[in-house]
């Protein structure tokens, strides 16, 4: 009989840990699914990526698609390659959509914002998002406006 | 000058001797072959009273530490306008510090000090001699079942730790300083990441047990068996358990920095 009640009692623990396993992955980290989704990679040369870094959010018109998995230097363009994953749900992207860096807010962190183009073929696996635009520097910025401030 | 140099080596032969013997232990626990149904029902007596009874302690403690981290936190984040973020600084700060570091702190002090009691007890009444007497291995019966019960139970107790203390810093927050309840969650949610943030400090509580276990296991088999002796070894296994988790989350912090 006492056997029994501890081994009831050690059975409520490891009930307990389990729902607070749950708790944590539902509630605090907003885990949807247990398997990542699957994703197909295309990659965008920019100029200049400011302060983007890997994992930074993929979105458009503000709503997460993807994650950008790789940031590499082409050796011989002095571009920086992008290379970005999107859920497979989001399969319909025109092939003439634009990238550009925004940062979150006035001192977030920098995101991937693609603008949807209109052409009826769609980015697929291995694909190039040719028009890009590079992110705003503010010490750029900056100088422009007092070199025209000078003239 | 010799004697200085000869003292140091006897530190030095007697700290290595220790290690040693301390290994001993821990293999000859663990690479036994354990009877599947009688180990298992050893295991879980072991399981009920170094887990299961820690758990009003840790409970406690977590709730507590929730609240003041919360109201903490809100202090100093609304001087900035920045009170949306009260979700994410306790999420984060409970899940990959707080956490694994006081619940393996606490289990130190509740359950690691018991265990070396209990064995250095039994070694002091000469229960563990009269078991190798009777052609039972007490390395076997009564050294792995504490170990493995130890090791299992601080993880467990950590994610107990981390959802109660998040859930109290929710109820300081949301229910009584007036966040959005909206906000607080999809924050949190929008920053810590199951993987790297929750379960690295699991893994962070896996290790502290490990430790921790065997630290209280050892210093039990090999305390005096006189009353001084077994005090003695309870304070060690407290004192070295509580160093050995500090050091240890000073380095895994360092290993899992990156995936942040």
């Amino acid at each position: 009989m006492q056997e029994h009640k501890t081994q009831t009692v050690v059975g409520l623990f490891v009930i307990i840990v389990i729902a607070a396993l749950v708790f944590l992955a539902f509630k605090v980290s907003g885990l949807t699914s247990l398997a990542s989704e699957h994703t197909y990679t295309v990659t965008a040369d920019f100029n200049n990526i400011g302060g983007l870094k890997i994992r930074a959010p993929v979105r458009i018109s503000g709503v997460t698609v993807g994650t950008v998995t790789d940031i590499k230097l082409d050796p011989v363009t002095f571009n920086a390659i992008v290379t970005i994953d999107i859920n497979d749900s989001q399969n319909q992207v025109p092939i003439d959509t634009s990238a550009s860096i925004f940062t979150e807010g006035l001192l977030g962190a920098n995101y991937v914002n693609l603008t949807p183009g209109y052409q009826n073929k769609f980015l697929t696996d291995g694909g190039q998002i040719k028009s890009t635009k590079s992110a705003l520097i503010l010490e750029n910025l900056i100088g422009q406006l007092l070199f025209n401030a000078k003239k | 000058m010799l004697t200085m140099v000869q003292s140091l080596g006897r530190i030095s032969i007697g700290w290595l001797q220790e290690i040693g013997a301390s290994f001993l232990i821990l293999l000859g626990a663990l690479l036994r072959k354990p009877r599947p149904l009688k180990g298992l029902s050893l295991i879980i007596d072991q399981l009920y009273a170094v887990g299961v009874l820690s758990l009003v302690i840790i409970v406690v403690s977590a709730a507590f530490i929730g609240m003041v981290v919360a109201l903490q936190g809100y202090n100093t984040l609304v001087k900035f306008g920045a009170s949306s973020e009260l979700g994410p600084l306790v999420a984060l700060s409970v899940a990959r510090e707080l956490g694994p570091v006081v619940a393996a702190l606490l289990f130190a002090g509740r359950a690691g000090s018991a265990l070396t009691a209990e064995i250095a007890l039994m070694k002091a009444t000469d229960q563990l001699a009269g078991m190798s007497m009777m052609a039972v291995d007490p390395l076997k019966r009564i050294i792995a079942p504490r170990f493995w019960a130890g090791f299992l139970s601080l993880p467990m107790l950590t994610i107990i730790f981390d959802a109660v203390a998040i859930y109290s810093a929710f109820l300081v927050g949301v229910k009584w300083l007036g966040l959005d309840n909206g906000i607080f969650w999809s924050n949190m949610q929008a920053t810590v990441n199951f993987y790297g943030d929750i379960i690295n400090g699991v893994i962070k509580s896996v290790v502290f047990g490990f430790f921790v276990t065997w630290i209280a296991v050892y210093q039990g088999y090999q305390s005096e068996p006189t009353s001084e002796g077994m005090a003695a070894a309870t304070t060690r296994t407290v004192v070295y358990a509580s160093l050995m988790i500090l050091g240890l989350d000073f380095i895994l912090t360092t290993m899992m920095m990156g995936s942040w």
